[in-house]
């Protein structure tokens, strides 16, 4: 919206004294508690936000360990019974040769929980520390968290489908293990911690130097 | 723009503030086609499409249409030495019902399904007296901010993608065919997608606000 033109200098709705709508971007006097409209709650920042981002992230983090320890498959082909964990499940893919496919499920359940973990612990710490990255890099790697999330759900979904799919009596059976369980809260509790953190919070130590 | 005008109550409802930076801009009529983004951090505040009403809410009910095909046709069957199995997307969210796993039975059905579902009926919802005229129905704001919170977690097209992972993996055990209901799934994740694309939340806001007066 260029509407003020670029000669204006830039300023946050914090420091004109007003606080904004997150849903539909309305401005409202500071004191206001919901948005005229669309109905949402307002708060010039959101209360707790990183409290609940690390809460939500530990809790993720607590939960992961036992997604990877414990087995995710359980499969009975013909009196064989083997257990699969996540990367047991990737490497197996591996090693029948369906490169891709084990790695999309490498990618999905280790590689995008892991960044995860680490990118949300960097973007809260780095509200606190005038040596982060630049607001702008940050706000990528947030929008990127964001995004890439949710993706690690495959790994859960995958199972569901092994599950319902391959009863085939004595031939295959395929059970779900307690690790899906695990990984799926894992991925939950992540997602509501990248959710928790206000982006508005990233931008806040540029704030002055607009 | 001085501090004092800002915050008397006539000049203020025409300024927004960036969702992510906070910056402030100055509320305006953006016309079809053209998007608007933020000034200072380049979010896309907001991008109007020509006849986008009418096309989100046909794509909606398109997909509302095409899911309830996707859940109760057959979806994949399974075949290995004479035995046989059919599945459904139910049957999929049925797999972890027993005992311990039945949370997660539930939270695969919310996923895959009923927040998918939830959401394109409250789209639809927010969107009919915006194509057709008229007032918005009551509680049209909260649907739609519901509609907005629910889509991260709405993963119809994750669960597609899980589906190509778990035919490779039994593709050495037994052979697959795919039922009906896979393809109106694959459908209802390109129109989901498309959907989503066209749908210009700002716009929305403001048409329901115009509207309400
Ligand atoms: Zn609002
Ligand atoms: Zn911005």
């Amino acid at each position: 919206m260029e509407i003020s033109g670029k000669s204006t200098p830039l300023r946050t709705a914090r420091q004109a004294g007003l606080v904004a709508c997150q849903h539909c971007y309305l401005v409202h006097e500071t004191g206001a508690v919901r948005c005229q409209r669309c109905g949402g709650k307002l708060a010039s920042r959101m209360p707790g936000s990183l409290q609940r981002v690390w809460a939500w992230l530990f809790a993720g983090l607590i939960v992961y360990v036992p997604a990877n320890v414990y087995p995710m498959l359980i499969t009975d082909t013909l009196g064989q019974h083997e257990e699969n964990t996540i990367v047991g499940g990737a490497v197996e893919l591996f090693n029948h040769g369906s490169y891709g496919i084990a790695a999309v499920v490498f990618v999905a359940s280790v590689m995008i929980p892991i960044s995860k973990f680490l990118a949300i612990g960097y973007l809260a710490l780095g509200v606190r520390s005038t040596v982060a990255m630049h607001p702008h890099r940050r706000h990528q790697l947030y929008e990127i968290v964001e995004f890439i999330g949710r993706w690690s759900m495959i790994d859960v979904f995958v199972v569901a489908i092994l599950a319902a799919l391959v009863q085939l009596g004595n031939v295959a059976i395929v059970h779900p293990g307690i690790a899906a369980v695990s990984f799926a809260l894992s991925v939950a509790f992540t997602m509501l911690s990248a959710q928790s953190l206000d982006p508005r919070l990233i931008w806040d130590a540029d704030e002055e130097i607009r | 723009m001085t501090i004092a005008r800002e915050s008397s109550a006539a000049v203020q409802r025409r300024y927004i503030a960036c969702p992510h930076c906070d910056t402030l801009h100055v509320e305006a009529l953006i016309p079809e086609d053209y998007t608007a983004t933020c000034r200072h951090c380049g979010h896309v505040l907001a991008a109007p499409r020509r006849n986008s009403y009418a096309r989100v809410l046909s794509l909606a009910v398109t997909a509302l249409i095409l899911m309830l095909g996707a859940l109760f046709f057959p979806f994949i069957s399974l075949e290995a030495a004479g035995l046989s199995n059919r599945t459904s997307v139910v049957d999929a969210m049925l797999a972890f019902s027993d005992g311990l796993m039945l949370p997660l039975s539930i939270a695969v059905a919310l996923l895959i399904a009923l927040i998918p579902a939830a959401r394109l009926c409250a789209i639809a919802y927010t969107l009919v007296p915006l194509v057709f005229g008229g007032r918005p129905y009551r509680h049209a704001e909260t649907a739609f901010r519901m509609a907005e919170r629910l889509r991260p977690w709405s993963m119809a097209e994750i669960f597609i993608v899980g589906v190509a992972v778990a035919l490779v993996k039994v593709s050495g055990l037994a052979s697959v065919s795919f039922g009906p209901a896979f393809w109106a799934f694959a459908a209802l994740v390109i129109v989901t997608v498309l959907q989503d694309n066209a749908m210009c939340r700002y716009t929305i806001w403001k048409s329901l606000e115009n509207q309400r007066r």
